[in-house]
């Protein structure tokens, strides 16, 4: 069943972390700090979600690790990142793709005067393993996502969100990734096919041991299908936890997850998080 | 009129394009036909009535003409060709190309006249375009990613110049022959009787048409099949997705230049036949400007089709308009056609509608 990772082993001993990140600080323009000491990690075969609102610095935190901070001048300053044992905060994404860590990113960005099968072509880029087997893989995407394979000539440009959404994440499953760093995935999409989305993400997951490290601001659906979250505030990680267990925090319910207790708070009286200190620890 | 004529033209979009075209059209001829009754100096039936009739009198002329127009407009497009290439790749708007061509012919008749045998000189200037390609990803382009467009473009007046000053050092600053006969490119002309008349056709012109189609048609295959083709297609679609899906810029980029150093230099080996190889050449790189307009600068057929207008167009212009105000119409026309198109079409003919999602 797994043709995409071949080499891995479906991951049960979830103790082994395929990603960490440690402290790591990003500026961008040379002055501007968006991370300030970030540390999370994924473990082999996780489903890891960041949550948090505009602007907490999800989408940077993918981006400094598939290292696509470049391209927006960004740059990581403090830190490391470790994906697979190896240090990868100075690699291209080119290389970073190579070894099997690649993103989809927040807005999906298909070619879009490329057809939807072009696309995910291009996806399978960076392999070398042949033909032969691009296409068995292509084969399974398209099973994975039947409507992709009714528009498989269609531009990409002309289809819709969902479908969007669905060739870009096909698009990073031909690379033959270990891990897929997706950010927002729920982005104008309404809540079926967001819900559609995800279950993909479980099967991916299932059944061939992709590692997922979502950026979400739909805390509710995310936090359904990851094991694990971090919470994130302007550059810091304010709490982390077990999905189940952020799920029944009166704080998240809350703010994010928009059931409140009692009477409905006004903004004035929302404190931001206390910060702990995760770079002294 | 009744009302069942008067709906369907009142259903016509009046913004269209096409309509509005049609209209201005229309009222031109108008205007002319009126004209031509009241022209007492003659000079409305110089312009819209006498061309045509020496075309029909004359129609082997007319063929010589169209002829002369088509092997230009080859040349035009192959030029313009170098330009859409890089366009679409990296987003610059490469200001060297026209240089590139000279200093392309320019290593092939120098290295010939080193004493290297015609076919390796060719393959040794290929060799010289590949280690450019891969200087100017390194030197310039690398570290200007993510500048402003006019910053890239700036960077190419730089290489303009730099290569200027290359080529004259090292191959002097004379004009030099073509070496047409050691690369077996023919000579001579064929005569073809047409109409009555005689046509001739320049052997080099008509390898010239032969060879820019060949490669036109390679570059469509490689582009639309090849692993690579795709890869270019899709950074010249979005920089940030094909970097995201693994793709590297600075090997595409590699790519691109060295594809456009290989256009230039075919480009100047049959510039070169026809004159000779002179740092002059560069000024036919601006003639690419108005192709591009006309054809759009992301589109590959464009750039042909474009520099097929502007070539027949200049040519047709020169020899029928040309006398009426005392000929060199050819230097200025294609500006002429390009400014009417930036006015009605600014994308051109083939140019990529956006396609954009909201």
């Amino acid at each position: 069943m797994s043709t995409l990772t071949l080499d891995q082993p479906v991951a049960s001993a979830a103790t082994e972390t395929i990603l960490s990140l440690n402290n790591i600080e990003v500026v961008y323009d040379h002055v501007i700090l968006v991370l300030k000491g970030v540390s999370l990690s994924v473990p082999r075969g996780g489903i890891v979600a960041i949550l948090g609102a505009n602007g907490a610095g999800k989408t940077t935190t993918l981006k400094a690790i598939s290292n696509l901070l470049k391209a927006e001048r960004g740059e990581v300053t403090k830190g490391s990142i470790v994906f697979a044992g190896e240090r990868v905060d100075r690699m291209s994404p080119n290389e970073l793709v190579r070894r099997g860590c690649i993103q989809v990113m927040e807005g999906r960005h298909c070619f879009g005067h490329l057809s939807i099968e072009e696309n995910l072509l291009t996806g399978a880029f960076t392999r070398r393993d042949g033909n032969a087997a691009i296409k068995r893989d292509l084969e399974k995407i398209y099973e994975l996502f039947p409507r992709l394979k009714q528009r498989r000539n269609s531009q990409a440009g002309y289809t819709s969100g969902g479908e969007q959404q669905m060739c870009a994440v096909g698009r990073a499953m031909m690379s033959k990734p270990k891990m897929i760093l997706l950010d927002e995935p729920s982005m104008g999409l309404a809540p079926q096919i967001v819900e559609e989305i995800f279950e993909i993400v479980r099967r991916l997951n299932a059944e061939d041991g992709v590692s997922f490290l979502v950026a979400e601001q739909n805390t509710n659906m995310a936090l359904r299908y990851a094991t694990y979250g971090y919470i994130m505030e302007t550059g810091r990680v304010v709490m982390d936890g077990e999905a189940k267990a952020l799920r029944e925090n009166e704080d998240v319910k809350e703010f994010y997850l928009g059931v409140a207790e009692g009477n409905k708070k006004s903004f004035r009286e929302v404190k931001s998080y206390k910060r702990r200190k995760r770079w002294l620890s | 009129m009744s009302d069942a004529t008067l709906r369907p033209i009142a259903g016509i979009n009046f913004n269209s394009f096409r309509v509005r075209a049609a209209l201005i059209l229309a009222a031109v001829l108008l205007l002319g036909i009126i004209g031509i009754r009241f022209d007492s100096s003659g000079t409305l039936h110089k312009i819209f009535v006498d061309p045509f009739d020496q075309m029909v009198s004359a129609p082997d002329l007319l063929v010589q003409t169209i002829w002369e127009g088509l092997v230009s407009g080859v040349l035009y497009a192959l030029i313009a060709l170098g330009f859409v290439l890089i366009f679409k790749a990296s987003g610059v708007f490469n200001f060297a190309q026209g240089i590139m061509v000279v200093f392309a012919a320019l290593t092939l008749v120098g290295l010939y006249e080193k004493g290297v045998p015609a076919f390796l000189a060719v393959i040794l200037t290929l060799g010289v375009m590949f280690v450019l390609a891969v200087a100017i990803e390194r030197v310039v382009l690398r570290p200007l990613v993510n500048q402003p467009d006019i910053i890239l473009f700036m960077a190419t007046f730089g290489i303009t110049y730099f290569l200027i000053g290359l080529g004259e050092t090292v191959f002097g600053g004379n004009p030099k022959q073509m070496i047409t006969d050691q690369l077996h490119l023919p000579r001579g002309a064929i005569e073809l009787k047409l109409f009555g008349g005689f046509v001739s056709l320049q052997k080099i012109d008509i390898a010239a048409a032969i060879i820019a189609s060949l490669m036109i048609a390679v570059l469509a295959v490689f582009f639309q099949y090849t692993r690579i083709g795709r890869a270019l297609r899709a950074v010249a679609d979005s920089h940030k997705a094909a970097l995201s899906v693994g793709i590297s810029l600075n090997q595409i980029w590699v790519i691109v230049w060295f594809t456009a150093g290989i256009v230039a230099l075919i480009t100047g080996i049959m510039w070169g036949a026809r004159s000779d190889v002179s740092f002059a050449l560069e000024i036919v790189a601006l003639k690419a400007l108005p192709v591009l307009i006309l054809g759009g600068f992301t589109s590959i057929p464009g750039a042909i089709i474009g520099g097929l207008i502007i070539g027949i167009g200049e040519k047709l212009g020169e020899f029928y308009w040309g006398p009426l105000i005392g000929g060199g119409i050819e230097s200025w026309l294609a500006y002429f056609i390009a400014l009417g198109f930036l006015l009605f079409r600014p994308q051109g003919l083939f140019g990529d509608k956006i396609i954009e999602r909201i």
